[in-house]
């Protein structure tokens, strides 16, 4: 039966002239010939929304390249974000996850797209809505997961939780609305102090960006030139208020004032992209901070506790995700245009559920932190100290 | 031929120490009299010289060469790129100097006072403090946060809190309040040498005065390590523990003390957090007598911790009247120099508080 399947495979391939590729012969009832890689188009010119540009002459390009090797890429980071973020409310939901959980499905189009417009070696910073840029920062969805159940497994040892992971060039994860905008404009002082070249991405709300200390850090980096992006993700909901309640001026990308800002289509990953590239080759040459404002969207409330319909109509969140879902949105350009196979991106799915259910297996089995380790890492490089437990009789060790 | 003599005599006697001291090739002097203030600027030049890395931030502290003149001369040696004058904004400038010690850098954070410091309090707390537990140990923040605290002299209100007791709640802090030059010197270098966020209150009244430094203290590999207390008087009878301008309340206390035969033990803390409780209770189970001394309001104060600490450890049972804490008073600083000097604890207040204690 193989053998005749191979026959025929082949035989259809000489007829259509085109190489023998890969093929896969199923063994079974079906014949599967598939593809070869060939028959893709290998890159594509697509058109993207204008930028609304604020003290800028020129803004990003209006057309974005795409290679099938890069579609294929950020469609699989969305992907794996979409479904890390869905397991997670599946396990909030079974008590397995418990306190504080924002989910960021909805958003993968901006951390996806930023990610692919800096290198490695930049820097970023964001809020407590974090789990997407933990994962394309570098930490797997095992160490996410686990991280998010409590376990010893998880990237901080269950010591941080949802708000506090952390990788190299990553620095959280923070919970204090807004604190982590002077923070990354430290990062990017450090950046510039150092000459690396290297630019820090700084990311906040629509609700953050009500907070003082941001503009206080607006001030110092235009003062100081420091390379930093500062990214508002305006998702139009600081937790149960819409923008329009909570900001007298809703053009978030103009609240830098002095600082050039641009507004972004934050549910196309190639806008993100672009945008993002424009910025940090601006920061780069020196001449300073520059603002984005990322539209986007959550489909989830706030957090697990807020079910996001008391201040939100569900005919709204339906309408983003049938109009405006930023995975769709890249799916359809890949298969209109002939660049990845929908058979292809089945199995992407599946091979991404499947790694995100051992994943979620693993942060369900994990044991819990060791009691001894309760006191660890209070100090760096230091030698240990005793650590006064909940009565006077218990001495606990700390160690760094 | 008197007159040429005594001239030669003269000269000889210089021309003789002249040789003398020509011999010795020494910058420094064997031991020097140094203000905290010229204490502090030694350290943080040392240290800026040592690693590329340090650098300083805060209003003022560059091209006016500091609000109370510590970084005098900073900007002009090191320039724009590590002596850096910030606007008025501490939650902004904080939270900066704590983001550029989490890649890579060791600043050093001026607040002009430490009443300002609430202004930025969560990025000293949640930022810097609680950074390394939460990430298990992948993010450190060495970073210094320093400036005057506690009272002054005529500054009223707002401008006359102290803090140690604050800061001193929070793990994952140090917290260090030098007295003396020596204090101010080698416990800074510690600072800056440490990975970890410090909170380093210095006294305002305290800057211009001198202090003897040994030679060894000022070497530039000088460091006093941070929890560790030193005892500046030795006696028998009772144990005083101060920290900052106050130690020097206590030994003045002491001297008065002495002349009724009572023999003070005083205890400079140095480091308030974490706290050399062992040297306390070790003093304490020789005198059985404790009094605490501090500008800091009483309520859950250095001295309450003191209080609590004694308790709960082995110094307990030697005691043989409670501890007594001697504090400011419990009101917001107030203007007028009679009501402002009753409300800190003075040299009379303490004396008073040692003869009550010991029951004379």
């Amino acid at each position: 039966m193989k053998a005749m399947l191979a026959i025929i495979s082949n035989a259809l391939c000489r007829i259509t002239g085109k190489n023998v590729g890969a093929q896969t012969v199923s063994e079974g009832a079906r014949v599967v010939v598939s593809r070869s890689f060939t028959d893709f188009t290998p890159q594509a010119t697509f058109d993207i929304k204008q930028c609304d540009l604020h003290r800028l002459e020129e803004g990003p390009p209006l057309k974005a390249e795409l290679t099938r090797e890069q579609g294929l890429q950020y469609y699989r980071t969305m992907q794996t974000v979409r479904r890390m973020e869905l397991k997670a409310d599946q396990l909030y939901k079974q008590k397995i996850i418990r306190g504080f959980c924002h989910l960021y499905d909805g958003q993968e189009a901006c951390a996806a797209g930023i990610e692919a417009a800096i290198n490695r070696s930049d820097h970023l910073i964001t809020a407590y809505r974090a789990h997407g840029y933990t994962y394309t920062r570098g930490v797997t969805i095992k160490e996410i997961l686990a991280e998010l159940t409590g376990r010893k497994g998880g990237v901080a040892k269950g010591k941080g939780g949802s708000m506090h992971m952390y990788a190299p060039y990553f620095y959280g994860g923070n919970g204090i609305v807004g604190a982590q905008v002077p923070l990354g404009a430290g990062i990017a002082l450090a950046c510039r102090y150092q000459g690396n070249n290297q630019v820090c991405v700084t990311l906040y709300g629509d609700g953050a960006a009500n907070q003082g200390q941001l503009f206080e850090s607006f001030n110092m980096a235009a003062l100081w030139k420091l390379p930093c992006i500062f990214i508002c993700e305006n998702n139009r909901y600081g937790m149960g208020t819409s923008v329009e309640r909570a900001s007298a001026s809703t053009d978030y990308y103009k609240r830098g004032d002095f600082i050039p800002g641009l507004r972004v289509d934050g549910m196309d990953v190639l806008c993100v992209r672009e945008a993002a590239k424009f910025a940090a080759d601006y920061c780069r040459s020196g001449k300073g901070p520059i603002v984005m404002e990322l539209q986007t969207y959550r489909y989830h409330g706030h957090s697990m506790s807020d079910p996001g319909v008391s201040y939100r109509t569900r005919e709204e969140i339906q309408e983003v995700r049938s109009k405006n879902d930023p995975i769709t949105v890249l799916k359809e350009r890949l298969l209109s245009n002939n660049m990845a196979s929908a058979e292809e991106l089945k199995d992407i799915d599946v091979a991404i559920r499947k790694e995100v259910e051992d994943a979620a297996q693993f942060a369900t089995s994990d044991p819990e932190p060791p009691l001894e380790q309760l006191c660890n890492h209070i100090f760096c490089n230091n030698p240990p100290v005793e650590v006064r437990g909940t009565n006077p009789w218990s001495k606990l060790q700390s160690v760094s | 031929m008197a007159l040429s003599l005594r001239c030669f005599l003269r000269c000889g006697k210089n021309a003789v120490s002249a040789v003398r001291q020509r011999g010795f090739h020494r910058s420094v002097p064997a031991a020097a009299q140094v203000t905290v203030r010229d204490a502090l600027n030694q350290a943080m030049d040392e240290e800026m010289e040592r690693d590329e890395r340090v650098f300083l931030m805060g209003e003022e502290v560059a091209q006016y060469d500091g609000a109370y003149k510590v970084s005098r001369g900073l900007w002009k040696k090191y320039g724009d790129k590590r002596v850096i004058d910030t606007p008025i904004s501490e939650m902004g400038f904080a939270g900066i100097a704590v983001g550029s010690a989490m890649a890579g850098l060791r600043p050093i954070c001026e607040f002009m006072t430490f009443n300002f410091s609430m202004q930025a309090i969560d990025q000293v707390i949640n930022s810097a403090a609680k950074t390394y537990y939460m990430s298990a140990g992948l993010q450190a923040v060495p970073i210094v946060f320093r400036g005057p605290n506690g009272a002054s002299a005529g500054v009223a209100a707002q401008h006359s809190q102290c803090f140690a007791a604050w800061y001193a709640h929070c793990p994952g802090l140090k917290v260090v309040s030098p007295w003396n030059a020596e204090d101010a010197k080698g416990l800074l270098k510690a600072a800056i040498r440490d990975d970890n966020p410090v909170v380093f209150l210095e006294n305002e009244l305290m800057y211009g005065v001198p202090f003897e430094m040994s030679e060894e203290s000022q070497s530039k590999d000088f460091t006093i390590p941070i929890g560790k207390a030193k005892i500046e008087r030795q006696g028998n009878h009772i144990t005083m523990v101060s920290h900052s301008r106050f130690v020097g309340h206590c030994l003045d206390a002491a001297a008065v003390l002495a002349k009724d035969g009572i023999e003070c033990e005083v205890i400079n803390l140095r480091t308030i957090r974490p706290m050399d409780v062992e040297s306390i209770e070790a003093s304490v189970m020789k005198t059985n007598h404790l009094v605490t001394v501090e500008g800091g309001w009483p309520q859950f104060g250095v001295g309450a911790e003191i209080c609590a600490r004694i308790m709960e450890g082995p110094a307990f049972n030697y005691l043989d009247a409670p501890v007594t804490r001697v504090t400011g008073v419990d009101i917001p600083m107030p203007y007028a120099k009679i009501l402002e000097d009753h409300s800190l604890p003075q040299i009379k207040d303490i004396i008073f508080s040692v003869k009550k204690t010991l029951n004379v």
